[in-house]
């Protein structure tokens, strides 16, 4: 059998849960969130805690994130995951998940993520001297020492490059935000739901060089869990399953000065995978979830995944095309630009894509949406993740 | 190349982030303590790469050379930021910090000195200077080129 015949749609996304709020703040621990977003999952699924043996965590209190979070969940996983490449790691976890099932190694498999980062700055936790106590890592001896603000330099610096490149422009990132936040008004649990123009992103404070304040991702509390499981006992289940068609991950480097082409990310393999694994192309997508940490991310996802030329994002997003009605609904939950980003963004991907899927997104829904994407970017646009999902019809 | 302080200056205060040393990188801080900027080399790939390792990462042969680099290269890209962005950079004003492309062929991050942040463009020729740390051993940065 090819690797497509092997991969496609024999997994499903067949659970999905998140919580943000429009404060920004959850109450609960990581734990307690956690476990509730697992239980809310496996309702949605129509399955138990009982039906669960893979267990996938990046988020370590700890050393081992997957360990840690089993043995409070009080289960005994026999395919366990604790990859950790930051907001891309849960698109890798339903990559992976959906592989082991394919093969019979696992049957039902929960990836969930909870972090409060607000709500600990609010009582004073967390910040950046936590970050020092790390020892001598190549990043803390080759670029802490100049003061890059992270991570937005980071994202500043392949913004500077791609503007130099190819003449993107300001006016262009911004209206990226301004087409997120259309999808945003819709979303009741957005933290930011008025509408914004591209003055508006302008006139806000420069962050980082080219890069503005609402160029950034938010920085809330929010939780998420998805359950995977095979595609024949997906048809028994309680939701449309959302089959997994396609997956694909490269990471490039950690460090940003390490990045091969600033203007260039892991995403054109990733998505090339993808995409070639599900037997559909760029155009096939009805809705793409692709990772807003910056709206450089964006940018730089749409020409990787080979939705415009490289170079050509720019104009591709000037005319409001990924916002409601444009020619590629994109981020339709408002993203990590509007409507949470709790550290990492990539769960919400996948749950917002899952729910399109579904027809469950009430007035931001996508009209007839077969085919979904989730873009997952970590690090500093270091490791890129893709899923390609569709609903039965697409089998 | 030149150097931002006096031959034989005094102690002097951090203002900045004072980075720890490693086993790869211990050959180019201690050339740093005579202002030099030098880059390893594998002996077998005949090629430089940043940053140190115990190995080349083309063909992983531990066996590296030293050498001298020319100080020259082009900002590759740059960002300004407009506040310290952490909180040893504490009382910096605005500054530019970058990717500079070495002649050598390769890219480190690095910070500009004696020009304003918001001059420092993409494809600027700058050379290579330093910043003294407290502990004798020197910070590379660089001056745009006139």
């Amino acid at each position: 059998m090819s690797g497509a015949s092997q991969f496609r749609g024999r997994a499903a996304i067949v659970g999905v849960a998140d919580a943000a709020s429009p404060t920004g703040m959850i109450d609960g621990t990581v734990r307690a969130l956690e476990a509730a977003m697992i239980a809310d999952a496996l309702a949605d699924a129509g399955l138990t805690i009982g039906d669960v043996d893979g267990v996938f965590c990046n988020n370590a209190t700890g050393w081992a994130a997957s360990l840690e979070l089993a043995e409070y969940l009080g289960i005994q996983p026999r395919w366990t995951d604790s990859t950790q490449t930051g907001g891309s790691s849960f698109e890798i976890h339903v990559e992976h998940a959906a592989a082991a099932i394919a093969l019979g190694l696992c049957d039902v498999a929960v990836s969930v993520y909870a972090a409060t980062p607000r709500s600990d700055h609010k009582r004073g936790a967390g910040g950046w001297r936590s970050r020092q106590g790390m020892g001598v890592t190549p990043a803390t001896e080759w670029e802490l020492p100049y003061g890059l603000r992270m991570p937005m330099g980071a994202y500043a610096l392949a913004a500077s490059r791609h503007m130099a490149t190819y003449g993107t422009t300001s006016e262009q990132l911004a209206q990226i935000a301004v087409s997120t936040r259309e999808w945003a008004t819709m979303n009741p649990s957005a933290r930011l739901q008025e509408p914004i123009t591209v003055d508006d992103v302008l006139a806000s404070p420069v962050e980082a060089s080219p890069l503005h304040k609402l160029d950034c991702c938010l920085v809330t509390d929010g939780a998420g869990a998805v359950v995977l499981t095979s595609a024949d006992r997906a048809r028994d289940l309680a939701r449309p399953a959302a089959y997994v068609l396609g997956a694909g991950t490269c990471h490039t480097h950690a460090m940003i000065s390490q990045m091969p082409d600033l203007c260039v990310t892991g995403g054109v393999h990733s998505g090339a995978k993808a995409f070639a694994l599900a037997g559909l192309s760029p155009s096939d997508v009805d809705v793409a979830q692709l990772y807003d940490s910056f709206t450089i991310t964006v940018l730089l996802a749409l020409e990787d995944l080979g939705f415009c030329a490289k170079g050509e994002g720019g104009a591709f997003v000037a005319d409001g095309a990924l916002g409601p009605g444009g020619s590629l609904a994109t981020n339709t939950s408002g993203g990590g630009l509007a409507y949470t980003h709790p550290g990492q963004f990539g769960m919400f991907l996948l749950v917002e894509a899952v729910r399109q899927l579904r027809g469950e997104c009430g007035r931001r829904q996508v009209a007839g949406a077969e085919v979904a994407l989730a873009h997952g970017s970590g690090g500093v646009l270091s490791a890129l993740s893709t899923i390609v999902m569709g609903t039965e019809a697409t089998l | 190349m030149s150097a931002t302080e006096p031959e034989g200056a005094g102690p002097v205060a951090a203002t900045r982030f004072e980075p720890g040393e490693s086993v790869a990188g211990a050959p180019f801080w201690a050339a740093t303590r005579e202002r030099r900027l030098v880059l390893p080399w594998c002996a077998a790939c005949e090629a430089p790469h940043w940053f140190p390792r115990e190995f080349c990462p083309s063909c992983l042969a531990p066996d590296l050379d030293w050498r001298e680099a020319s100080g020259r290269g082009l900002v590759h890209a740059v960002s300004v930021m407009p506040a310290p962005a952490n909180p040893s950079m504490a009382g910096r004003g605005p500054y530019a910090v970058g990717l500079v492309d070495l002649a050598e062929d390769v890219r480190m991050m690095s910070t500009f000195i004696g020009v304003a942040p918001d001059e420092v463009a993409v494809g600027q020729a700058v050379m290579a200077t330093w910043e003294p740390l407290t502990d004798g051993r020197h910070l590379v940065v660089f001056e745009v080129e006139p």
